[in-house]
């Protein structure tokens, strides 16, 4: 068994691109994304898991980057608001339905809402609205009141992208 | 934000998690899900020498049957619970009681284990194992040791293991086929802490309770099995309970405190309607089958 350490290399896939790195075991999944990889569409709100504008996908599963440390990240596949659309900057139906609905206003929130959303909606899943809503207790929003995110879901769940 | 410093391992046998416990001898503190105590490391409320990861102990995760009762990995994710068709079939009040555990996003990282090792009393997780009779199975370079959940909590975050001691199963026994299910909470929003809550099982033989597994969260400084409740409910047909009178017993062994979202007598108020209300609409369901 390898000793206790403070320091690592990890590597992990990051929007389909390689990344590796040496980072502090102390370093948070989020900070490394923001810093270490650019990936500034990262939010990172409160950094102790209340706000939920941190959430990226690691290995298909919403979560919140504030809460993983970046060596737990070690060899996982992470998508973050940068890599949901497609290369030639096609929306992905959940931003789409985001836009359409004007479901943000100063859109710090949003990075983590839009990961929350694809990973629910992500293959073959066909979560129910009340599902989806129900996975939106874990971001806070401040600016819109949440109606335009409501109808936004509503227009997911109902297929109609944009 | 960032923790203080710490030195991290991350091994792959229950062997050498307990070896790094016993070297460090109490100056290690266990990562599981990292729901809580992330939290705690970023604002440096908690500043551990040594992190052990558990995360990639094999052993530690999935559900699987033991002699006579549902074993769940302490590492086992709550979402994975949530969506296991074992659990849902053998322990349906377990998976219900998950379903307000957190939110989905902290579900995806958060663990069974953790949360009854945590032992924050409003959480719905160790109430459920204090309810429905769980055995926690420690382990250490010591040796292996079993503690009935009645005897797991102390205080609020304070239980029974030693430093070096890791939690490496938890087994709830088998309830009978169509137990009925108990489960209640009263919270300010979805996926907060509950101000309330109740959770339990009763098993039936011949229209009467055989067996009663009732225990409480948000009512005290541990979750509380409501013990004089589930006395007077065995050998008590289903047509003759009073669920007033047994709210009223339920009640009487809590410990509610004051806090800034809820007063001890709101608690206790809202307790007493919530669980006579719960034992009743469950029992008339019973009866109308």
């Amino acid at each position: 068994m390898s000793e206790p350490q403070s320091s690592f290399r990890v590597e992990m896939t990051i929007n389909g691109r390689a990344k590796h790195a040496t980072i502090e075991a102390r370093k948070s999944l989020g900070d490394f994304l923001r810093d270490d990889a650019g990936y500034t569409g990262v939010h990172l709100g409160c950094e102790h898991g209340v706000c939920g504008a941190c959430t990226v996908i690691v290995d298909g599963k919403a979560v919140r980057s504030c809460l993983m440390l970046a060596v737990q990240a070690d060899g996982c596949e992470v998508t973050t608001v940068e890599g949901v659309a497609q290369a030639d900057g096609t929306f992905h139906p959940v931003q789409a339905a985001l836009r359409e609905e004007h479901a943000l206003q100063c859109g710090f929130c949003t990075p983590g809402i839009v990961c929350t959303l694809t990973a629910l909606t992500k293959g073959d899943q066909k979560p129910t609205e009340e599902q989806m809503l129900a996975a939106m207790s874990g971001h806070i929003c401040r600016c819109t009141g949440y109606q335009g995110i409501r109808r936004a879901i509503t227009r997911l769940a109902a297929g109609e992208a944009a | 934000m960032k923790p203080a410093p710490f030195d991290y391992v991350a091994p792959t046998t229950v062997e050498d998690a307990c070896q790094v416990l016993a070297d460090a001898g109490g100056g290690a503190t266990m990562l599981a899900g990292g729901q809580t105590l992330m939290p705690l490391l970023n604002l440096r409320m908690s500043q551990p020498f040594i992190l052990l990861d558990i995360n990639k102990i094999e052993a530690l995760k999935g559900v699987s049957r033991a002699q006579g009762a549902t074993r769940v990995g302490p590492v086992t994710r709550q979402c994975e619970a949530l969506a296991s068709a074992e659990l849902a079939a053998a322990l349906p009040v377990l998976v219900e009681a998950l379903s307000h555990v957190g939110h989905h996003q902290t579900r995806n990282r958060g663990t069974i284990g953790g949360s009854i090792a945590l032992g924050e009393p409003a959480a719905e997780m160790p109430a459920t194992a204090v309810a429905l009779g769980a055995v926690i199975e420690a382990r250490s370079v010591r040796g292996t040791r079993q503690i009935p959940a009645r005897e797991f909590y102390l205080g609020p975050y304070m239980n029974v293991l030693e430093p070096d001691e890791l939690v490496t199963a938890i087994d709830y026994p088998d309830w009978p086929q169509g137990h009925i299910t108990l489960f209640r909470e009263v919270a300010q929003r979805p996926g907060d802490f509950a101000l309330v809550g109740m959770v339990g099982a009763l098993a039936l033989e011949g229209g009467k309770i055989a067996r009663a597994g009732i225990a409480w969260f948000g009512m005290g400084p541990t979750p509380i099995a409501a013990a004089q409740a589930e006395q007077a409910l065995l050998g008590q047909s289903i047509d003759a309970i009073d669920p007033q009178a047994i709210a009223e017993l339920a009640v009487a062994d809590t410990a509610p405190f004051d806090d800034h979202h809820a007063s001890a007598e709101y608690r206790r108020t809202v307790g007493r309607r919530i669980f006579a209300r719960t034992l009743g609409e469950a029992l008339n369901i019973r009866k109308a089958a």
